[in-house]
Formats: C-alpha cells, structure tokens, sequence
C-alpha cells in the first residue's frame, strides 16, 4: 500500500458510517436491538430506530441502566448495541461495563461516539479523551477505533457478528476524510499497513490516521520513508506488526485523538518495551481538558495535526540509534 | 427436580433450617463473609426456589425457566446453599466457599462455572437493571417467564436502582418482580441512619410500581404475596419483605455487627444447635 493511494472521497461523520452499519447488521440478524439514550439521532442509530422500531429500546438518560437492560438483553441470546456519547458510555458507566458486562463477558456492543476534541462547540465535558484508556483495562473487552466512516461501518458490522464478549467501538461526530475502500474489509486485531516505508513507523487511529497519511506524503518528498499503520483495534493490539515496526523502522511515533496516557501510544510502549525497546514520541492529548471551537482549530490548537506528527518524526529520527 | 415443589409451610420451613445451617457451616469454613442478610433472606430464597419459581434442576438452561438475578451478590451464602438443597450441585462443596478455586466465589462469578447461577453480580445497584434487560428480551420473545430479582434495602441509597426502576415501569414489565429484603441494617447501623430510605413503599409506588409488603419469614405471607404479583396487570411488582438480620440466631438478630462476619467454628456449632430447637 501506498499513501498516494489514498484519497478523500468527501468528508464523512463515523457516526454515519456507525449508523450505516447498525442498520445492515440489523438487518442481516434480527437478533441486533439497539438501545437509545435520548441522542439516538446524534449517534446515527436512527436508522436502525426507525428500521425497526420493535427492537429499539428507549431507556432515557440513564446510562448505567443502559449497559445492565444491555447484559440482561444478551443474556437472553440478543446482540444489543448501546450507543451514546463516549463520555457517558464509557467513563459514566464503567463500573456497569465493568460487572454487568465484561465480568460476565457479554457479547454487547458499547458505541461511543464523540471522540475527541474535534467534537467541537460543544467543548471539555462531552470530548471523550479517557475512553480508550479506560475500556482498554477491562477484561475480556474488545476496542475498536475506526479511522473514517467506511471503515466503521465495517467495525459496527464486524463488532456484532465477528466479535465475542464486549466490544467498545469509538467514533468522531465531525465530518472527516472519507478515504478508505469497503474492499479493505475489517478483521478485528489485524492492524492495516498503509504506507511502507522503514524510516520511522507512524502508529495512528482514528481520523488521526488520515493525519498520518498526510505526514508520509510530506516527508516522501524529504526523502524519509515512514511507515504508516492503522490501528483500528486497539485491543487485542497486532503486537507482531508493532514489534516488526519496531525492528523494521527503528523509532516510533503514535497520532491519537485521545489523551497520551493509557491510550494507544501506552498501549504501543507497553509492547515495545518488553519486546524491542527503541525511541516513541506521542502525538495525543497531553493530559489537559479539551474545550469550545471549531473543530479543526482545536486539533491544531491541541497539536493534532499531520503537521505535529511530522515535527514528531523528525523528534523520533534523531532520537534513532 | 422440577420446582416448583411444594406449598407446603413446614416442608417450606424444613428446608429453610437446612439452608440456614448449611450457611453457617460454610461460613465457618470460610472464615470470612457476610451471616446477616444470608439469614434474613433463607426465607424469601425458599420460598422462591421451592414454591414459586419454574426450574429444573436436570435443566438449569431451559430457555423458559424463571430467571433469579441475585443483586446483593454479597449474600451468596445462602443464594448457594439454596441452589445446593434445590439439587444444582452437592451440599459439600459449600464447604469450598471463597477458597481458590471453588465455583462458590465470595460474590457470584459465572466465569467459574456454578450451574443455576444466572450472572456475576455484586457491585450494588447493578442486578435490577440486568433483570429488567431479560424481562425486555422475555417479552420481546413472548416467552412466558418471571424474572425475579431480590434487592437489598441498602442497596436502594443506589441512584442506579432507581434509574431501572423507572425504566422497568415505563416498558410495563408485569414479568419482572423485585423483592427487598428489608432488614433495617447495612455496615454502618441501621438504613435510617445512614442514609434514611423511608417512605420506602410510596418511593416504589411513585415511581409505578404494584407495591407489596409482607412479613418476610412467614411462608404463607410470601407465597401470597408472590400469587397476587401474577394478577394481570400492566407493571412491575415490588414485594418490600421485613425481616430480620440474622434471623433464627436469637444473639445476632437485629445487629449491624454481624452483617459481614463471619461464625467461628464455637459460635458455628452453638448457631446450628440453635437452628436445629
């Protein structure tokens, strides 16, 4: 795979491709229910509200009740979706998906939506920055953390019917580049090269992967050759494509839009360090409260841009042994 | 076995003092756990086990069976020595209660394999929203079941409680029945002073709930209160059950200390002679 490769088709919310999914899979299985929180609209499961009314369950706004109808449902041989803002279904909840889920490894799916600080006007209180971090800990749980609308309405897809026990599937609200191909299919835990290069190795997720993409093109033209991976599933992590990024390419940066601690680039040193240490620098949240703004001025006031995990390349270059 | 089995109040009464003993005994094997609400509970378990719900114990998945979902999981002394007297698994593996290895976890963990035991639970406030989930799916699949879930009074200082509360009347969940066991005392002293729930009743009632109460150790006051919960109706029942921390051990009964002791193996002695009067 190459960069050039990839090109933006138009920008698109994860949400829509969330919402997209939710609805084919309702459709392939009528065992899929989807619970709303109130925001359903918000979060793109209104397709599936209004596909299937019966098998859409209003609970208010009263998320911890959310994931325990959720278990209960499962329990009973259903695959329910829960799906509302990150903040809410991650952070509120988790000692809800901590018991009543992950415990009793429940195959629910936990959509959290407004990821990031991209999120906007809306500002700190309903960026999720910590869910990655949080969900990540938690036992028999899956992380998902598609990089653009195509590919998560393959991950809602694949987190219903290929996953077992918990899946938490994180996803942006403002429209972003849409730049990968259905072809590309989705297994979870297997990482996606796309970019070769041995250089450097930029680790992404999320819409933080197009950023990514960006970075390689501008440095091909410098003549450094860095690799580009998509970590769509954050846990189980692809340690073998890490740990070959490690030998391969010798130095390491991690693009997120999520805080730098506990989230990817942890869960990448958390590989690397007992299996081929060599220099990481982190893109990410550098432990401070999002807040009110455009979005894409946020991600550069935050540091969120191609133009952060170039100067971080370079960082991680000279680091190189 | 299929249950239910018996409406009978001495073979009901029976069963509970060998519920009873079989918690003491474990407990003292164990050395640490929770006495009080196991026995202010034996009563409504029994009843519930022996006389009110369908199951079968050659059967414990039979997708029609009434479902039972422990929400004070910290009772589950007496949750397992009633799964063991109803025949899910041998009375003498409650002697390998909290010990490595055993399926009889300190609180309920269906990762351990425990047949009749429907979920892992014992954070407070969790179990009802789990139970009203089930009664959702029961009704969505028109399976003709009860989920009963018994709740401890304590656990009502949980806003989660009530957040499923809400939600189970507002999907008129007349298959859902709750029982509180109301035994007036949680770790720090009586509820009242802790943190008061009363008006307990209209709380429930408010909230749209068909309300009971009964006197939890009378079978009879159980086993009707249970029958009025099937009179067709479009809601949720609650049954609010008084009863007494540490009942059917005259030295314990009514004291907080004894909510999570444990017996030494003098007291155990002492308290099964006692049982047995």
């Amino acid at each position: 795979m190459s960069a050039m490769q990839f090109k933006n088709r138009g920008n698109k919310a994860l949400k829509s491709g969330f919402g997209e999914g939710l609805l084919e899979a309702g459709k392939a299985n009528e065992k899929v229910v989807a619970i709303g929180a109130d925001i359903t609209a918000s979060v793109g499961a209104d397709l599936f509200a209004s596909a299937f009314p019966g098998r859409f369950i209003s609970l208010g706004i009263a998320e911890q009740n959310c994931v325990g109808v959720s278990a209960g449902l499962a329990l009973m041989g259903k695959i329910p979706v829960f799906a509302t803002y990150g903040v809410f279904s991650a952070l509120r909840t988790t000692d809800q998906i901590r018991i009543s889920l992950c415990y009793n490894n429940l195959h629910v799916v936990i959509g959290g939506a407004h990821a990031g600080v991209s999120v906007g006007p809306d500002g700190a209180t309903h960026q999720a920055l910590e869910d990655i971090a949080v969900m990540r800990v938690m036992p028999n749980m899956t992380v998902l953390s598609p990089c653009d609308a195509t590919q998560a309405r393959l991950a809602v897809i694949a987190a219903i019917e290929k996953c077992k026990g918990p899946v938490y599937l994180r996803f942006g609200r403002e429209a972003m580049p849409d730049f990968t191909s259905p072809e590309m299919g989705f297994e979870a835990g297997k990482a996606q090269l796309f970019h070769e290069g041995s250089d450097v190795a930029i680790i992404a997720t999320g819409h933080m992967t197009w950023e990514a993409i960006q970075a390689a093109i501008e440095l091909q033209k410098q003549g450094i050759h860095a690799r580009v991976i998509n970590i769509h599933t954050i846990k189980p992590l692809d340690k073998s494509a890490v740990i070959n990024a490690a030998k391969e390419c010798g130095a390491i940066v991690t693009a997120e839009e999520h805080q730098v601690a506990g989230g990817l680039g942890s869960a990448i040193s958390e590989v690397i360090s007992g299996n081929y240490p060599v220099p990481i620098e982190f893109v990410g949240m550098q432990d401070s409260f999002g807040e009110s703004g455009p979005p894409l001025e946020l991600m550069k006031k935050f540091g969120l841009t191609s133009e952060n995990i170039l100067k971080s390349c370079f960082a991680a270059l000279q680091r190189k042994i | 076995m299929v249950f239910p089995l018996t409406n009978g109040v001495s073979a009901l009464s029976e069963l509970a003092k060998a519920i009873r003993q079989s918690v003491v005994r474990s407990l003292a094997r164990a050395g640490s756990g929770h006495l009080g609400g196991s026995m202010s509970s034996a009563d409504i378990l029994t009843t519930l086990y022996f006389s009110v719900m369908r199951h079968d114990t050659g059967n414990p998945s039979w997708p029609g069976r009434d479902r039972f979902i422990l929400s004070i999981g910290h009772i589950a002394p007496v949750f397992y020595a009633t799964l063991a007297e109803a025949g899910y698994f041998p009375k003498e593996e409650l002697l390998s209660l909290r010990k490595l290895g055993s399926r009889l976890q300190g609180h309920p963990g269906r990762d351990h394999g425990l047949p009749g035991l429907e979920l892992s639970a014992g954070s407070l406030g969790q179990g009802l929203s789990v139970a009203a989930g089930i009664a959702i799916a029961a009704k969505m699949d028109r399976i003709d079941n009860r989920t009963y879930c018994l709740c401890g009074d304590g656990e009502m200082q949980e806003g989660s409680v009530w957040e499923a509360a809400m939600a189970a009347a507002h999907h008129k969940l007349n298959n859902l029945v709750v029982v509180i066991d109301r035994n007036g005392v949680q770790i720090d002293g009586s509820t009242e002073t802790v943190m008061g729930l009363e008006p307990l009743k209209k709380k429930w009632e408010a909230f749209g709930w068909d309300t009971l109460e009964c006197d939890g150790h009378d079978f009879r006051a159980l086993m009707s209160a249970f029958q009025k919960t099937r009179i067709e109706r479009d809601r949720p029942s609650v049954i609010i059950a008084k009863t007494i921390m540490g009942k059917g051990i005259a030295s314990i009964e009514g004291d907080y200390r004894w909510h999570g002791k444990a017996p030494s193996k003098e007291q155990a002695e002492e308290f099964i002679r006692e049982l047995d009067i």
